[in-house]
């Protein structure tokens, strides 16, 4: 957790006043119940620690994350959305990750043209055996928001 | 075929036509002597022996009995005095060429032939073409020939020398009336083809097999290497084995399957520095077991590529296993299947056994009294990963043996020891094809390879995939006991749901709300399970909860909100989202 940690400082070194070394980047994660879900149950099985920043939301398959879950939540104050899903050709449901990736691909689009950073919302395979895939994705992702700062939208999507 | 009637030796006989004479006589218990007749191959009438007399309208005529074909009304005369007398001069001439065989002498004595007037040679091949015709019509390896003519003819390989043709079966070895044929048994040569496996191209699998039936190895069959031979199916009575039958694919319909394809063994060659396949005596585990097997290819001795019993045994653990090279697990089995090894090498060959661990790792019912036992049996034990094994000999003592280098870290040294072979203790790793079978019933593997189980202590059979079930060493490494246990479990789980005969059906499943359906389509393709139709009457889509698998594709996508799913409803998890966000 070390490196968790210098990366936390240098944030309150960079960023300076306005961003006061109490903030911490907020992820809603939403993980598939068969690989990500379970793989997430096997790092903490394997007692793998990663940043307490990503509260993670069940769903039976990545394919049921509606895009509207995704601006919620950045609407909600979430600095970002991290989407688990299996990887292709494994989705418990036979294609519903493929039904993500679609989606995904245009609401990357939509959120690009409303100015949303590209980092701040990220889709991950993760089967269920890479518990340690999901400890890499959150610090990763924690990491990348920590230096990119607040997402300051909140209440836009009660508009 | 033609029935046709004739007489031998008085006796009127019916038989079929051309059936050849020799046939006839064995049928009748009339003995004809021969030298060059063998049921396996075709008659070829080259020794003359079996000369007999036919009558046939006035006609006197003297015919080898092999190959001549019996016709309507012929009289067959088998030991005229006209006959006898061709067979003396044919045996004198086979003298001539080998006097001294016992077979020939014996004849010789039959026939009353005391002073043979060409001398007696000592060729051992009398020239009878068993070997030829058998190598080339049965087994089709076409390796023996004849060569040269006159007195020089003879037996041989192309230009005398070994064929890469012979596939080694012995069958000339075998049909040679004189045994002037030796197959080399040299020690070394049947060490090279230590196979571990069966021994021949037909075997019974396992002494468990079900069925319990033998099965031809087509790798190793001569018949699927030359198109030839086809002798099983000549000698079985009950007509049981066809050369013909291929691969067939069955679909069988079931409702639950159980998964147990087991392990293979790490390939010792993963780990250069023990010199597996570099020096002859450093062996796998497996190779060892197959060796001490008392039907196996040594009869349950241990010996050393050159034949030798060996004086020192080294049994290297862990080699495959608790290795970040190779695998980081450990492989559960080696511990217990060294130890015994040690017993057995020790037991078979008195040899000084070594045993190079890491932990002795003992668990299990009477496993720990195992280790004591051999303790006290005088087998070594020292601590410590093996560094190399190697034949750079120091000291005139470690000449022509194997140097194990390891650091005794009970001792706190670094030891050389030298020994006459080296046992790897090879791990357990997942089958190769395991990821195209998980791909296949739609399960997991953990990152070794393993099938994941649906939760380790509360399904612990179950896969991810309802009505799939895992059992024994696909699942992960474990000794038989456990194997079989777990098996039990595995079997019983899927009795459990084949006895209750129905399925209980997901509780999350999606619901569509006609009254606020659109009908716009947009659900219908996107179901993998066809769940979904579209009821061109109300204009709305409909959904069979019976079909559907609650994955919730159709709800996230559906525009109107009229598809639900239950437990995961949009409310539910915009509540979440809200509840995670909480400040």
């Amino acid at each position: 957790m070390s490196t968790a940690v210098i990366a936390l400082e240098d944030v309150t070194k960079t960023k300076g006043p306005g961003v006061g070394a109490a903030w911490e980047p907020r992820i809603v994660a939403f993980f598939c119940n068969w690989c990500t879900y379970t793989a997430s149950d096997l790092a903490g099985t394997a007692r793998l620690t990663y940043d307490p920043n990503a509260p993670v939301i069940r769903v039976m398959c990545s394919g049921r994350v509606d895009p509207q879950f995704v601006l919620r939540a950045l609407g909600e104050g979430a600095d970002g959305v991290l989407i688990g899903g299996c990887h292709p050709g494994d989705c418990h449901y036979q294609e519903g990750n493929y039904k993500t990736l679609r989606r995904f691909k245009l609401l990357k689009k939509v959120l690009g043209q409303l100015g949303v950073e590209d980092e701040r919302v990220r889709l991950e395979w993760i089967s269920a055996s890479e518990g340690d895939r999901v400890q890499h994705a959150i610090n990763d992702m924690t990491n990348q928001l920590r230096r990119l700062g607040p997402f300051a939208q909140r209440g836009a999507s009660h508009a | 075929m033609k029935t046709i009637e004739l007489k031998m030796n008085g006796i009127e006989v019916e038989a079929e036509e051309r059936t050849p004479l020799l046939k006839i006589a064995e049928r009748l218990g009339i003995r004809i002597p021969t030298l060059c007749a063998h049921p396996l191959v075709e008659p070829y009438g080259v020794c003359r022996l079996c000369t007999v007399e036919v009558h046939q309208r006035n006609r006197v005529r003297m015919v080898t009995a092999c190959n001549y074909p019996a016709t309507n009304g012929i009289e067959v005369l088998t030991d005229t005095p006209r006959v006898r007398r061709d067979r003396r001069m044919i045996i004198e001439w086979f003298l001539a060429r080998s006097g001294r065989l016992p077979l020939l002498q014996a004849l010789a004595e039959e026939y009353g032939v005391t002073e043979p007037r060409f001398g007696l040679g000592d060729d051992p091949c009398i020239l009878c073409g068993l070997c030829v015709r058998v190598c080339s019509d049965v087994v089709g390896a076409n390796v023996l020939g004849f060569f040269n003519r006159g007195t020089t003819r003879e037996v041989s390989t192309a230009y005398g020398e070994t064929s890469e043709q012979c596939i080694a079966c012995g069958a000339c070895a075998y049909v040679c009336p004189t045994g002037c044929i030796e197959i080399q048994d040299e020690p070394a040569l049947v060490r090279d083809a230590l196979p571990l496996g069966p021994m021949t191209p037909i075997y019974i699998p396992t002494m468990q097999a079900v069925p319990h039936q033998p099965v031809i190895d087509h790798e190793s069959c001569i018949h699927f290497k030359t198109g030839g031979c086809e002798v099983c199916a000549s000698v079985c009575e009950p007509k049981a084995i066809d050369h013909k039958q291929a691969d067939r694919v069955d679909q069988i319909d079931v409702g639950t399957i159980l998964v147990a394809t087991g392990f293979q063994a790490v390939d010792a060659k993963r780990v250069p520095q023990y010199g597996y396949g570099q020096y002859d005596n450093v062996f796998a585990a497996l190779q060892i077991e197959h060796m001490v097997n008392a039907s196996g290819p040594t009869n349950g001795q241990v010996v050393l590529k050159d034949g030798r019993t060996p004086e020192s045994v080294g049994i290297i653990h862990c080699v495959g296993s608790r290795d970040k090279n190779t695998h980081e697990y450990c492989s559960r089995v080696c511990c217990m299947y060294s130890l015994k090894l040690a017993h057995l090498i020790h037991e078979r060959s008195h040899a000084k056994i070594y045993n190079f661990y890491i932990d002795m790792r003992a668990p299990g019912k009477g496993y720990e009294e195992f280790y004591n036992r051999l303790l006290l049996e005088g087998v070594e034990f020292i601590r410590g990963r093996v560094a190399e094994v190697s034949d750079w000999a120091v000291t005139p003592g470690e000449k022509g043996k194997l140097l194990i280098r390891v650091e005794d870290t009970l001792a706190g040294f670094v030891r050389r020891i030298p020994v006459d072979m080296v046992v790897l203790s090879t791990g357990l790793e997942a089958r190769s094809d395991a990821e195209a079978v998980r791909r296949l019933f739609n399960i997991s593997c953990s990152s070794d390879g393993w099938f994941l189980e649906r939760h380790p202590k509360l399904a612990p059979v179950d896969t991810f995939t309802d009505g799939v079930f895992i059992a024994g060493c696909a699942q992960g490494p474990k000794d038989i006991p456990d194997t079989v246990a777990q098996a039990g479990a595995a079997a019983a789980q899927a009795m459990s749901l084949i006895d209750r005969g129905a399925v209980e059906l997901e509780a999350y499943t999606a619901d569509i709300d006609e009254t606020k359906c659109s009908g716009c389509q947009t659900c219908v393709p996107l179901c993998p399970f066809t769940a979904i139709t579209f009821n061109r009457e109300k204009k709305v889509s409909e959904l069979n909860a019976a079909l559907c698998k609650g994955c919730g594709t159709c709800v996230a996508a559906c525009p109107s909100h009229a598809a639900e799913q239950h437990h995961f409803t949009d409310e539910q998890i915009f509540a979440e989202i809200e509840g995670v966000l909480v400040a």
